[in-house]
C-alpha cells in the first residue's frame, strides 16, 4: 500500500485498443499511466481483435515506467469475462471496471481476476483494479468501492455518462461535477487510493482545459484521464510544484535527514517541530518536482 | 483444423494489417501486397504461418494487405483472423498467446 | 573505388565523367575560372514572340541542354507546355537541367526519356513514377544529383552549360524585366532561376500577365532576357504553395519540435543575433512556433532566417523577432506575398545561398538549421534521395549546403510504421556524417561525438535523454525487426555529388 500511494498518476492517457497505430506510441509521451481501452473505443466487431492487440502490444512494446492500465467492456457484457482472463495473462498492471455502481461488482472482478491469476501461474493479488464511477448510485457508493478491495489503486470519475445520468450535461464551470468530484475524492482519500478527474475532450479549448486542471489540482485530484497525448504536458505544468514549495519540501527533507543523522525521531525545523503531514506534503512536492524535471534524482536543483 | 468459412481481421490504417483467411486445398497459399515486400515480406510471411501452425491449420488461402504493420500487430490480427476463421471466436486458444 | 565515406563508386563511369571521389567537406580556397554566356545583342523595340512552338523552333537543337525553375512546385503549368512542344517537335538527345523537378512534371518527362527526347538529366531531385522509371534503368545515362549550391556552382563553372532556359514568371514586360513577388500566380523569391537568368545562352521568359515597360522590381532584368512569350496561364496559384499554414497536430511530430526547440536553446548558438534554418514541413513549422515562444521569453532576437522561408519565419520578421529574412524561395503564399511589403525579405540568388565556390555564401555565416531525413546512419550519414526499397524518391534541395550550419539538427521519427529511420548504413549517402551534429527524434537525442562541445551542453535538458547513435538504431531495430538487405544491379541510375563536385555516392539500379 506504501508503495501504490507513492506513484504519481497526474496522467492517464486513454488509448483506443483496436489502433495499431496509437498503441505501439503509447510510450513516447511520459503519461505516468496508460489506459488501454476496450470498451467504448472499440466496436462490437471488433471486440476480440483489440484484445489480442493489446496483449500483443503489452508482449513486446517498451512502454518505460509508465503504469500499464486497461479498461475492460462492463460487468453486463458478453466480453467481461474474456477480456479478464487475457489481460490477466498478460500480466497487466491494473484492470479498470466500468459502470461501477457497487463493492459487489469490484469483488466479482478480484475473484475472477484470482481465478486467472491461478490458471495462468501468476500470484494471485498480482493485478491490481480501479474503478469508474458513471452514475449517481455509483457516486453516492463511492466510499464502500475504494474500500471494497486490497488490489484497489484508483477510482475515476467518468462524467458523460454521470451527467446524462443526473439529466444534465457537462458545462464550462463544472458546477454539475461538484457532487460527484468532492464524493470520489472522499471516498479515495478516506480509502488510501488515487482520484482521478473524468476526460475533457474538447482539443481546441486549451483555457478551458487549463481551468478544469487548475480546479481539480485544487481540491486534491492525483490527476486526469486524458483523450490526448497533447495533453499530458498541460496537466504536467499544473502539477508542477512552484519554487517556494520546492525551496520549503527541500528544507523539510533535510530537517529529517538530520533528525536520522541524530538518531532522533523528532524532526525539527527552525526550532518547531515538524508535522508529519508536512513531512508527507514535502515528499509529495519533491516527488512531483522531480517528474517535472525541476530538481535532479537527489532532490537538488536543476541548473537553468 | 480445416478452415471453413472466409475471415478477416484488421483495417487498411496505417500501421495495421489486414488478413483475411478462406479455405484453401494446397498447403497455405499466400498473397501479399506491402510496402515494405522487398525488406519484411518473408518475415511477415513467417509469422502468420507461425501462427496458423499453432492452431494446426495445413491449408488455408491468406491475403494480406500491409500498411507497414509491426510483427506484434500482424501476429495480434493472425490470431484473430484465424479465430473468426475457425468459429471460435468466444473461445481464445491460451497456448497461441 | 571508395571514398571518404566508405562509398564503393564505379570506377570506368568516374574517369569518364571525370569525378574526383569524395574526401571531405571543408572546400578550401581554390581559385576559380567562371565561365560567361554567349550574348546575342538586340536593340529590338520588344522580344515578345507569339508562340512558344515558334521560340522552341528558333532555340533548341538537338543535343543541347535546357533548363527549367521548379519555384511552380505542384502548380507548374510552364514545363508541360514547353516540353510538349518540345517532345512532338521529335528533338532528340537533349539534357534536361531544371533546379528540380516536381511530381507535375514526372510523366512528361518519362514520356521523353522513353522517346529519346531527354538522355541526360541534372536536378536536385526526383519523386513518383519519374524515380521509379530511373531505378528501374530507364535513362540512357546517369541521372546526376545537385544540391541547390551545387548547382549553382556548376553553373558558374561550365559543368552545366545552359543552351535554353525556358523561366516560367508571373509577370514580365515586353523587354524581360520580371520579378516572382507580383501577379496571380505570385510564388515570391526567383531565387533558382536567376543562376539560369545569368548564365544560360537563350533566355526564354514565359508568362501570363505582361506588363506596362518597365516592370519593377525587376529580379531578372531585360539585360539577361532573349524572348518574352506570353501565354494563358503559367500556373495554378492554388498549387503552387500550401495555402494556409497549419500547425501539425501530430503529437509525435510536436513532441520532435519541442525537443528540437530545447535543443537550440540550450545550445551555446542561442544568443542575440543568432541566425537560422527552418524548412518546410508540419514539423518545421511547429520548430518555429516553438522557438517563436524561446525568443520572447529569452529577449533573444535573430539576425537572419535563412533558405527556403514559410509565413511563420515572416511572423517572426514582422514582430521583430527577426532581423532580416534572406529568400532563396517561399513555401507559401503568406511568405511570396510578403515579400514586396517587406523591405528586410531579401531575395537571393542559389549561389548567395549555398555555393561553396564562392567570395562567401550566406550558409557559411549561418548558426543553426533543421533539417529531415529518410535515413540517418551510425556514422551520421544522411539520405535524403532514396526510399528504404532503394528507389529514388527524393532531393538533395539544400540538404549538403546547410549542413554547413555551426549546429546542424536532423529532426526524424525513430520508425516510420515498420521502416527504421536510424540504419547502420544508410542506403544512399547524401549529406556527410561529417557536417550532421545532432539527431533528434521521439525518444531522445543523439550527438555526434566529434562534438564535445554539444554533449557538454546538450547532455542535460530536462526531460531530454541522450542516447548514443548505436543505441538509437538498436532501438529501431528493435521495434521493426531486422529487414532483408535490398538487391542492386551494378548498373548506376544516379550520382551523387557533394556540393564542391566530388561524388558522394551512386544509386544503383533496384532489382525486382
Amino acid at each position: 500500500m506504501a508503495q501504490q500511494a507513492e506513484r504519481l498518476r497526474r496522467t492517464m492517457m486513454f488509448v483506443p485498443g483496436n489502433n495499431p497505430a496509437m498503441v505501439k506510441d503509447a510510450g513516447i509521451y511520459g503519461a505516468d499511466s496508460i489506459m488501454f481501452d476496450l470498451e467504448d473505443a472499440v466496436s462490437m466487431s471488433e471486440k476480440d481483435a483489440a484484445r489480442y492487440l493489446v496483449y500483443e502490444a503489452l508482449q513486446t512494446v517498451d512502454y518505460g515506467d509508465a503504469e500499464l492500465v486497461v479498461r475492460i467492456n462492463g460487468l453486463d457484457t458478453p466480453y467481461y469475462e474474456t477480456d479478464i482472463k487475457i489481460m490477466v495473462k498478460a500480466g497487466v498492471d491494473v484492470i479498470r471496471l466500468p459502470k461501477v455502481e457497487s463493492a459487489d461488482m469490484m469483488l466479482q472482478l478480484e475473484a475472477l481476476i484470482a481465478d486467472a491469476e491461478k490458471e495462468f501461474g501468476h500470484e494471485v493479488g498480482s493485478t491490481n483494479i480501479m474503478a469508474a464511477i458513471e452514475s449517481a448510485e455509483g457516486v453516492l457508493n463511492a466510499y464502500e468501492i475504494a474500500k471494497s478491495s486490497k488490489r484497489m489503486i484508483g477510482i475515476a470519475l467518468s462524467a458523460e455518462d454521470y451527467t446524462t445520468d443526473m439529466k444534465t450535461h457537462r458545462y464550462a464551470d463544472g458546477q454539475e461535477l461538484l457532487f460527484a468530484r468532492n464524493m470520489i475524492l472522499h471516498a479515495a482519500r478516506a480509502a488510501g487510493i488515487a482520484a482521478f478527474d473524468t476526460v475533457f475532450t474538447n482539443m481546441d479549448d486549451e483555457e478551458g482545459f487549463y481551468r478544469e486542471t487548475k480546479l481539480i489540482h485544487q481540491l486534491g485530484f492525483d490527476g486526469k484521464s486524458l483523450v490526448n497525448p497533447r495533453q499530458i504536458e498541460m496537466v504536467n505544468k499544473v502539477y508542477q510544484p512552484t519554487k517556494q514549495e520546492i525551496e520549503n519540501a527541500q528544507n523539510v527533507v533535510a530537517a529529517i535527514a538530520q533528525a536520522h543523522a541524530k538518531g532522533s525521531g523528532v524532526i525539527s525545523m527552525n526550532g518547531q517541530m515538524v508535522d508529519r503531514p508536512v513531512v508527507l506534503r514535502a515528499e509529495r512536492v519533491m516527488r512531483l518536482a522531480k517528474a517535472a524535471h525541476l530538481v535532479d534524482e537527489e532532490g537538488n536543483n536543476i541548473e537553468e | 483444423m480445416e478452415i471453413n468459412k472466409t475471415a478477416i481481421a484488421g483495417t487498411l490504417e496505417s500501421s495495421d494489417v489486414q488478413i483475411m483467411i478462406s479455405k484453401g486445398t494446397s498447403g497455405i497459399q499466400f498473397e501479399v501486397e506491402s510496402d515494405v515486400e522487398k525488406q519484411f515480406g518473408d518475415q511477415i510471411r513467417q509469422t502468420v504461418t507461425d501462427v496458423l501452425r499453432q492452431y494446426d491449420v495445413k491449408n488455408a488461402d491468406v491475403k494480406i494487405v500491409d500498411k507497414g504493420a509491426l510483427d506484434m500487430v500482424i501476429k495480434a490480427r493472425t490470431i484473430a483472423a484465424v479465430q473468426r476463421a475457425l468459429d471460435i471466436v468466444d473461445q481464445p486458444k491460451w497456448e497461441v498467446l | 573505388m571508395k571514398n571518404s565515406v566508405n562509398r564503393e563508386l564505379p570506377d570506368t563511369l568516374m574517369s569518364d565523367l571525370n569525378y574526383k571521389p569524395f574526401k571531405t567537406t571543408n572546400f578550401g580556397n581554390p581559385e576559380i575560372q567562371r565561365v560567361a554566356p554567349k550574348v546575342h545583342a538586340t536593340a529590338n523595340e520588344s522580344k515578345v514572340v507569339s508562340s512558344l512552338a515558334e521560340v522552341v523552333k528558333q532555340t533548341v537543337q538537338d543535343g543541347m541542354t535546357i533548363s527549367f525553375h521548379h519555384h511552380f512546385r505542384e502548380g507548374d503549368y510552364v514545363f508541360n507546355k514547353v516540353m510538349r512542344i518540345i517532345i512532338d517537335a521529335g528533338y532528340q538527345n537533349l539534357t534536361l537541367a531544371p533546379s528540380s523537378l516536381t511530381n507535375v512534371m514526372n510523366d512528361i518527362v518519362v514520356e521523353a526519356i522513353e522517346k529519346g527526347v531527354v538522355t541526360n538529366i541534372t536536378s536536385s531531385g526526383m519523386r513518383g513514377s519519374l524515380g521509379d522509371a530511373v531505378s528501374h534503368g530507364a535513362l540512357q545515362n546517369p541521372v546526376i544529383f545537385r544540391s541547390h549550391g551545387n548547382r549553382a556552382r556548376a553553373i558558374e563553372s561550365g559543368e552545366i552549360k545552359i543552351d535554353v532556359a525556358f523561366l516560367g514568371v508571373p509577370n514580365a514586360d515586353e523587354m524581360g524585366n520580371a520579378n516572382g513577388m507580383d501577379g496571380e500566380t505570385a510564388f515570391g523569391s526567383l531565387g533558382y532561376a536567376l543562376m539560369d537568368a545569368q548564365y544560360a545562352d537563350k533566355v526564354v521568359l514565359i508568362t501570363d500577365n505582361l506588363k506596362q515597360y518597365p516592370n519593377t522590381p525587376a529580379s531578372i532584368k531585360q539585360t539577361q532576357v532573349d524572348y518574352v512569350v506570353k501565354i494563358d496561364a503559367v500556373g495554378n496559384a492554388d498549387k503552387i504553395g500550401s495555402g494556409a499554414t497549419r500547425f501539425t497536430k501530430d503529437p509525435k511530430e510536436l513532441k520532435i519540435a519541442k525537443t528540437v526547440n530545447q535543443v537550440i536553446t540550450h545550445s551555446d548558438y542561442f544568443k542575440n543575433g543568432f541566425s537560422f534554418q527552418t524548412g518546410s514541413g508540419g514539423a518545421a513549422l511547429a520548430v518555429t512556433r516553438f522557438l517563436r515562444q524561446s525568443m520572447i521569453d529569452n529577449q533573444i532576437k535573430a539576425s537572419f532566417a535563412l533558405g527556403g522561408i514559410t509565413k511563420p519565419t515572416i511572423d517572426l520578421l514582422e514582430e521583430g523577432l527577426v532581423d532580416r529574412v534572406m529568400d532563396v524561395q517561399d513555401f507559401d503564399k503568406g511568405a511570396a506575398s510578403s515579400m514586396h511589403l517587406n523591405k528586410q525579405q531579401q531575395e537571393i540568388d542559389a549561389s548567395w545561398y549555398a555555393d561553396p565556390a564562392n567570395k562567401g555564401a550566406m550558409v557559411d555565416k549561418l548558426d543553426v538549421v533543421i533539417l529531415s531525413a529518410l535515413e540517418i546512419d551510425t556514422k551520421f550519414n544522411v539520405n535524403v534521395m532514396s526510399g528504404s526499397d532503394g528507389v529514388i524518391r527524393g532531393a538533395i534541395g539544400g540538404h549538403q549546403d546547410a549542413a554547413k550550419a555551426k549546429l546542424t539538427i536532423i529532426s526524424a521519427p525513430l520508425v516510420r510504421g515498420r521502416i527504421a529511420t536510424v540504419v547502420p548504413d544508410v542506403t544512399t549517402v547524401v549529406t556527410p556524417g561529417d557536417s550532421i551534429d545532432v539527431l533528434v527524434t521521439e525518444v531522445g537525442i543523439a550527438i555526434n561525438p566529434k562534438r564535445q562541445d554539444l554533449i557538454d551542453a546538450l547532455s542535460h535538458i530536462p526531460g531530454v535523454p541522450v542516447y548514443t547513435i548505436e543505441q538509437m538504431q538498436q532501438m529501431a531495430e528493435k521495434i521493426v525487426g531486422k529487414p532483408k538487405a535490398l538487391e542492386f544491379t551494378d548498373r548506376t541510375v544516379a550520382m551523387i555529388e557533394y556540393r564542391d563536385g566530388s561524388l558522394i555516392d551512386v544509386v544503383k539500379e533496384v532489382k525486382d
